[in-house]
């Protein structure tokens, strides 16, 4: 890894708190409202505040519209003086989670709540296939209609001809994250999984079988972003922000998907946070689906382009193991609750390092890595970002 | 090596017709590029003006250089199909009912990668050709074929879909009377449609060729006026339910301008054979075809007009004629829209003048019926919605998309 000095800003003195998960439903007759509003309403309980103190708010969700964040004021009763909507899907809360720190640092908005949150309603999820970007509209979704799975299937498909992974490799992934998952109390998928089941699982897009695939769902998953001193008046445990990368349409050049945008950037990550991946306690990589786990395992640097699947096969990835990883189960596991799925290795990152997972600690976690990645707008993942957080001195 | 397709049997009366469901078609606007050139069965893409790259999906401004300036142009269809996979599970009620459903990742040498469907004879990592194709819904898709033709390859199923084949199909030829429609009769019982049912008004009227068209394989023939609303739906009764493809060759072709022929007596028969006519065919076998667009192999698929090309662009020397021809092209502008919910296709077939009677004075190219036969046959099986037979047809299309006003003024002599 070749690390040059970092030119950007370090997000000293600001730091992330109050970790809120609102439990997840595969379905649910409530709006994304709702579960956006009872995310805001945790939040708020736990850190003591009233709704009219968060003078920041960022909000990421797929199925709010027709509103967005500014709607989403006057439906919740906030006057923020700082507000985003952030509609990156996996991407979601490491964008929200860098423009809020930059928020807060310049003093635009002392308490930002990071939310995002999506309902399921029975038929929603077609729905928001059909119509998730004009180029998914024009040259994907009419061709078997498969999603994402079908997308991704392509993708995997390229990558185990290129670099000879195997499907038992996405497997021992899958597995030890379904371990990570048994303590967690709302994980939609609890049933311990053995690799011989996932081999056996149905066909659901070659070589995508069922259990590389996540459960849409309904839920939401939330944070605060303000200074350390403010998380400490409040009496909140806080975890630091050492480093942030965001990148977007990254190598598209590139036929098909091998790689993204954190293989651009993932130098810049280490040299601001100034560790190295050996000092890494946990990695939580977005795992819709498992070989987009191995891209992300390569391009940040934890192995070489082409060695993940070696590398998962040299590695135990559970909370116990040598490279614990996916701590709370990932959406593999838990669920993917929209644009929550791009929140939920930060939010669990954060209760890791301020000891309060809901499933099984990490022991001795100091350091995280979390990573995100969203939106295939047409044949690739678009969005790319990662987070190195450390818990608090 | 595609699994020739078996002769379907008999339909089981008891059973369930299937219905008629349709990918989303809603496209772009941009996308409506691929829209023309699958209706033409031309292969294109955007290619910029400024940079000359060639892009994919359609968009509006080139991903090199932001040009706005993205014209369709004919592109090299041949490309490496990457990666592939076969989709078993789909949120769409069409795909859910088709799957398993192949489809793949097309590096094109020309530069863009497309999502596509995969013909069965294609391999990961070999070499392929692209076809844009209207689907079900009439909206435009590629799909990759093999490099060279294969054995049977119009049978591949996902091809077939894509197509309105007149293989083990059955068909009706409009009007038996006409060079075009004998010709017509015998191409599709050499393409091997199961039934060739050719309409003959008052039979009892002897007319040339009539013995040749009795000897062609599977041609039944029946009576069929389209000029007789009661004739039409007597047929729609008695076989509206096993018929696929409908030809309509009925013609009336008489020249003479607006002015100089006088009375409208003639321009009430054109009118009526060919306006009316398709409006009372369209009226009695329309809502048959629509309920039968997902019948199995032998599904209803198309209805092919035949039309002069005047019906673009009236030609004086045949005014009148040309008026009634434009009159039936704007009502398959209207079918084409309500036969879709059920997945059958309106081929218009636009030719120039025949080597008919009918065209006895005006000189060459002029169009023999067989060869409009051959082009109608090659339309259904590669899928296509617009079809132009002929040097005259061709000149005329692309004088058209050049300089409307021009060829209008020019077409007056």
């Amino acid at each position: 890894m070749t690390s040059t000095p970092s030119r950007r800003k370090a997000y000293d003195g600001v730091v992330l708190c109050a970790p809120v998960t609102v439990p997840y439903r595969r379905y649910s007759t409530n709006s994304a409202h709702w579960w956006i509003g009872r995310a805001l309403q945790a939040l708020t309980k736990q850190a003591g505040l009233q709704p009219t103190d968060l003078d920041g708010l960022s909000v990421s969700s797929f199925t709010v519209g027709p509103d967005t964040a500014i709607g989403l004021t006057q439906h919740f009763g906030l006057t923020p003086r700082w507000l985003d909507h952030v509609p990156f899907g996996g991407a979601s809360g490491m964008v929200g989670l860098r423009r809020a720190a930059r928020a807060v640092q310049a003093g635009d908005a002392d308490i930002v709540a990071c939310v995002a949150g999506d309902t399921n309603h029975v038929d929603s999820f077609r729905k928001t296939l059909a119509t998730f970007s004009r180029f998914a509209q024009d040259a994907v979704y009419p061709y078997g209609s498969g999603g994402a799975n079908a997308s991704f299937a392509l993708i995997a498909k390229n990558y185990m001809n290129t670099y000879g992974a195997r499907r038992e490799d996405f497997g021992k992934i899958c597995v030890a994250q379904r371990d990570n998952a048994m303590g967690v109390p709302h994980a939609l998928m609890k049933k311990a999984l053995t690799l011989d089941e996932y081999m056996a699982a149905r066909p659901i897009s070659d070589p995508i079988h069922l259990f590389d695939c996540v459960m849409p769902c309904a839920g939401a998953e939330a944070f605060l972003v303000c200074s350390e001193q403010t998380a400490r008046s409040l009496g909140l445990k806080s975890v630091r922000v050492l480093s942030t990368i965001e990148r977007h349409n990254a190598f598209p050049g590139d036929p098909i998907q091998v790689r993204g945008g954190w293989a651009m950037d993932a130098g810049e990550l280490w040299s601001m946070a100034g560790v190295k991946p050996d000092d890494i306690d946990f990695v939580e990589t977005y795992d819709d689906y498992p070989v987009i786990t191995m891209m992300q395992l390569e391009d940040l640097g934890f192995c070489k382009k082409g060695e993940a699947a070696d590398f998962v096969r040299s590695h135990t990835l559970t909370n116990d193991g040598t490279f614990p990883h996916n701590t709370c189960g990932g959406q593999l596991s838990v669920g993917q609750a929209g644009a929550a799925g791009g929140y939920l290795g930060l939010v669990e990152a954060l209760r890791q390092l301020t000891d309060a997972p809901l499933g099984t600690h990490v022991p001795d976690a100091r350091i995280g890595l979390v990573s995100g990645f969203g939106m295939i707008n047409y044949d690739r993942g678009l969005a790319s970002g990662a987070a190195i957080l450390a818990r608090a001195a | 090596m595609t699994e020739p397709l078996a002769r379907p049997g008999r339909k089981d009366p008891l059973k369930k017709t299937r219905l008629p469901l349709n990918p989303q078609g809603a496209r772009s606007r941009a996308a409506h590029g691929l829209t023309a050139a699958a209706a033409e069965g031309r292969f294109v893409l955007q290619s910029c003006a400024d940079c000359s790259a060639v892009v994919y999906p359609p968009r509006d401004a080139c991903p090199v250089c932001l040009s706005p300036r993205l014209p369709y142009k004919d592109v090299d269809a041949r490309g490496v199909l990457l990666a592939e996979t076969t989709v078993r599970s789909s949120t769409d009620p069409y795909f859910r009912e088709r799957t398993p459903w192949r489809i793949g990742t097309v590096k094109l040498d020309a530069g863009p990668v497309l999502v596509a469907h995969l013909h069965g004879d294609t391999k990961e990592g070999g070499r392929v050709r692209l076809g844009l194709k209207l689907d079900k819904s009439g909206a435009p898709v590629a799909i990759a074929l093999p490099e060279q033709d294969t054995p049977h390859m119009g049978d591949d199923p996902q091809l077939r879909e894509l197509t309105c084949d007149p293989k083990f199909r059955r068909v009706l030829i409009t009007d038996g009377r006409t060079a075009v429609g004998q010709a017509m009769a015998k191409a599709f019982s050499e393409a091997g449609s199961s039934i060739i049912f050719v309409g003959i008004a008052d039979a009892w009227k002897p007319f040339p060729g009539m013995d040749a068209l009795r000897g062609i394989e599977r041609v039944e023939i029946i009576p069929l006026d389209i000029t007789d609303s009661e004739s039409v739906l007597e047929q729609a009764e008695q076989n509206g339910g096993r018929i696929d493809i409908i030809v309509n060759t009925a013609e009336h072709i008489r020249a003479g301008g607006i002015i100089e022929r006088r009375g409208i007596n003639i321009a009430r028969e054109e009118m009526d054979v060919r306006y009316f006519g398709l409006m009372r065919l369209a009226q009695a076998f329309g809502p048959g075809m629509r309920f039968r667009g997902a019948d199995g192999v032998n599904s209803a698929t198309a209805i092919v007009n035949l039309l002069s090309v005047y019906a673009l662009m009236n030609w004086p020397t045949y005014g009148a004629h040309s008026a009634a021809e434009a009159a039936c092209l704007s009502a398959t502008q209207s079918l084409r829209a309500e036969l879709r919910s059920g997945g059958v296709r309106m081929v218009n077939v636009f030719f120039g003048p025949l080597e008919t009677e009918w065209f006895q004075t005006v000189p060459p190219p002029k169009v023999a019926p067989a060869a409009l036969a051959r082009a109608v046959i090659e339309a259904l099986k590669k899928g296509l919605e617009d079809v132009f037979v002929g040097d005259v047809a061709e000149d005329i299309r692309l004088r058209l998309a050049v300089n409307p006003k021009a060829l209008e003024r020019e077409l007056a002599g």
